[in-house]
């Protein structure tokens, strides 16, 4: 029998001239992700040029079911890892047929301080250190943890190697790779402090785009450990007791940041976020409050204090810009299970917009 | 040892010019009343059959393809003692499982040798090519797009994939068009289904998860007339025999499971010259009446067994009631908003079953809205 595979892996390229175009959007919980596809004629590489679609509302939570289209509109295009050929994954964000955003399209208002003067001015650059947790089909318990008990305590497993020390890196390795096929500025990966936890970076990236990245990497991450029969969770703390949390410590410059003398420009942008701490805890994660607990390298909720190569406090300023008198930052405060788009939009409003 | 996939997959255009032609054809068991037949019938009520046969060379047009002939007695078709029935070739699909030149031949319409070559009761074809042949239908130029859903059940047990043997998953909620191993059942035999019908030349418009899980869905179009049927046959042929390969089972039923869950529909997408052009919206509410006044005639021929998901809840109408609004998924027709804001589109039907023969519903939503007069 023919296999599956030679059928999944067909390049139609030879064919047809037609392209498969997978349409993503964030759900009604604001962090579970949807996809479907169509059929386009190509190739396209500008989302402008992508016709707008639309999706049942009422079977995600965000219409009801007797006014239940909402309008998809293409926003970033990037190559699809799985179909590969020219066919493409199109991140999209929703709006109503009269053209309001939803209330769950948190982009549309990211776009707008990233649309600001002064915020393009200043080229934000952002790295996003996206943490996740491995979990079991079916159980839910983390992935190489014994059914019904526990592990060995950290220490052996950040960056470990090794069958009782890093659980799952094939499903990693290929996530870095489809990602970098994809288009997606990964940085970088690494093994977490708690087994069966792990972590990607995206960046450096400017304004919107950052959180245009990080979504799509979380929606090729998910078809992959779907592939690989695993789940992934972005819970801030998956496992209670003496386990890390999930974070997506958000790293952070300007253009006056990265000039000579930049350590000031730092300094005051600290200042201004430290002036604005509750409501951006607010914003930066459901559940946060498990994992900023003031241990496992966080720093309690209720207190902003930052430091130089500090990973106890809510702001870690590298040894490496306090040296060169300019660099970047990195604020450690939003959970894993974070939305880019509201945190990178807040910390460029805060910090180049806003007024204390 | 040569593996057999080396074998399967031998490309056989450097050694001959000849071509393998799987001639394919299909029939409604529950159309014919023989009890026995309950033994194939899993409920679905579609019962595709092909075989295969060496042609001499490359064919692109089905006129030129030989007529063949099968065992109907051996499918309940025909009795042992006059048991031909002969294959019409309609239409050619490159076969993406033998690839090279090799063929697919659907749908191929069936007519006894006697008396005259008549067609045979389950040729829903026949009837169909006759009311898109009529002059009034042609100048309209109908188009179609079809929604087809479908289940993948999990062999032997018949239970839905992914599914735990003997319970139920989380209820519907992160389904529809869902990402992740605990959420999308079976996205390989998706994938592939889509890919091989491109492939194959078949307008596969897009596919999505649905809202139950391990439910899917594909849409063909938008193709003009006849075409229709022939490709969503064609694409139900090739997505039977990818789960075969996928040890997984395709059922059709509109309800396969009762209780909170959805039905599968292949809710039917429709529009002609008329509503497609300025003021084209006038076109579609008199289209819409038509259709109202014909609904018991429609509901007949929709599908069986619609009766258990047409209920009014999940997402559907009552099948005694015919309703129709904007971006209303809980009616009968739906109109989508673009539609209503351009002042002319498209209406979708959204009554048919997945079990439904498309010759039956796109002829006859032509037939209603064209040629019928109240």
């Amino acid at each position: 029998m023919a296999l599956l595979t030679d059928l999944i892996n067909l390049d139609l390229s030879d064919t047809t001239e037609k392209i498969i175009a997978e349409y993503i959007w964030i759900g009604g919980s604001g962090l579970d992700m949807r996809s479907k596809a169509r059929t386009i004629t190509g190739p396209v590489d500008d989302p402008s040029k992508l016709p707008k679609w639309n999706y049942d509302g009422s079977s995600t939570g965000q219409a009801p079911g007797e006014d239940s289209e909402v309008i998809l509109y293409p926003q970033a295009i990037y190559k699809d890892p799985f179909r590969r050929g020219n066919n493409i994954l199109v991140m999209c964000d929703c709006y109503t047929p009269a053209g309001e955003p939803i209330p769950t399209n948190k982009r549309f208002n990211a776009a707008k301080v990233f649309s600001n003067p002064d915020v393009i001015a200043e080229v934000p650059w952002y790295g996003i250190e996206q943490e996740y947790t491995l979990l079991q089909k079916d159980i839910g318990w983390p992935l190489g943890w014994p059914v019904g008990g526990f592990p060995g305590p950290q220490g052996p497993y950040y960056c470990g190697t090794g069958a009782d020390k890093a659980f799952g890196r094939d499903i990693v390795d290929a996530h870095y790779k489809a990602c970098l096929y994809a288009g997606i500025n990964i940085s970088g990966i690494n093994g977490e402090v708690m087994p069966g936890q792990w972590e990607f970076q995206v960046g450096p990236v400017v304004g919107i785009s950052a959180g245009d990245q990080v979504w799509v990497a979380r929606y090729i991450l998910e078809r992959i450990t779907e592939i690989a029969g695993v789940v992934v969770s972005f819970d801030p703390k998956p496992i209670k007791g003496d386990w890390n949390g999930a974070g997506a410590h958000t790293n952070y410059s300007t253009e006056s940041m990265r000039r000579d003398g930049g350590y000031e420009i730092i300094k005051k942008a600290i200042e201004k976020l430290g002036l604005r701490h509750k409501e951006h805890i607010a914003a930066y994660g459901e559940g946060n409050e498990r994992r900023l607990t003031g241990r496992h390298e966080t720093a309690d909720i209720n207190t902003f204090l930052w430091g130089v190569a500090n990973r106890g406090a809510s702001i870690r300023v590298g040894r490496e810009t306090e040296q060169n008198g300019k660099g970047y930052f990195e604020d450690r405060r939003p959970a894993s299970n974070m939305d880019p788009y509201i945190v990178t939009s807040m910390i460029a409003e805060t910090t180049i917009l806003w007024k204390p | 040892m040569a593996l057999l996939n080396n074998l399967v997959n031998l490309h056989l255009g450097d050694s001959t010019e000849k071509i393998i032609a799987e001639y394919i054809w299909y029939w409604s068991p529950n159309l014919l009343f023989l009890p026995f037949l309950s033994l194939w019938d899993r409920g679905s009520g579609v019962d595709m059959r092909s075989k295969a046969r060496t042609l001499p060379g490359s064919v692109s047009d089905p006129k030129e393809l030989p007529k063949w002939n099968y065992d109907g007695s051996s499918t309940g078709q025909a009795p042992g003692e006059n048991s031909e029935v002969i294959l019409h070739p309609e239409a050619i699909f490159k076969d993406p499982f033998r690839r090279g030149s090799n063929i697919l031949v659907s749908f191929c319409h069936l007519r006894c040798i006697h008396p005259a070559g008549e067609p045979i009761p389950t040729n829903k074809r026949f009837s169909a090519e006759k009311i898109f042949s009529h002059p009034n239908v042609i100048a309209e130029e109908p188009w179609f797009g079809i929604e087809q859903e479908y289940t993948l059940l999990q062999r032997d047990v018949h239970w839905p994939l992914g599914w735990p043997i003997g319970g139920f998953p989380r209820p519907q909620g992160p389904y529809y068009c869902g990402v992740g191993a605990d959420k999308a059942f079976g996205r390989d035999i998706v994938d592939s289904h889509y890919k091989a019908c491109l492939y194959a030349g078949i307008s596969v418009s897009g596919v999505n998860g649905e809202v139950m899980p391990g439910q899917w869905e594909f849409q063909v179009g938008p193709a003009v007339g006849i075409s229709a049927g022939d490709q969503i046959w064609a694409a139900r042929y090739i997505l039977e025999r990818i789960t075969e390969i996928a040890g997984v089972l395709v059922s059709f039923d509109p309800k396969p499971i009762q209780g909170d869950w959805n039905g599968a529909g292949a809710h039917t997408n429709y529009s002609t010259k008329s509503t497609r052009r300025n003021g084209g919206m006038d076109e579609i509410k008199r289209a819409i009446e038509k259709l109202g006044l014909r609904h018991r005639e429609h509901i007949t021929a929709y599908g069986d067994g619609n009766e258990r998901r047409l209920t009014g809840r999940h997402e559907t109408a009552d099948i005694h009631t015919f309703s129709w609004g904007i971006a209303d998924r809980g009616a009968s027709i739906r109109v989508g908003r673009e539609t209503e804001m351009a002042g002319n589109g498209y209406l979708e039907d959204r009554r048919p079953a997945s079990n439904m023969d498309p010759y039956m519903v796109t002829s006859m939503i032509a037939e209603t809205t064209i040629l019928w007069k109240p």
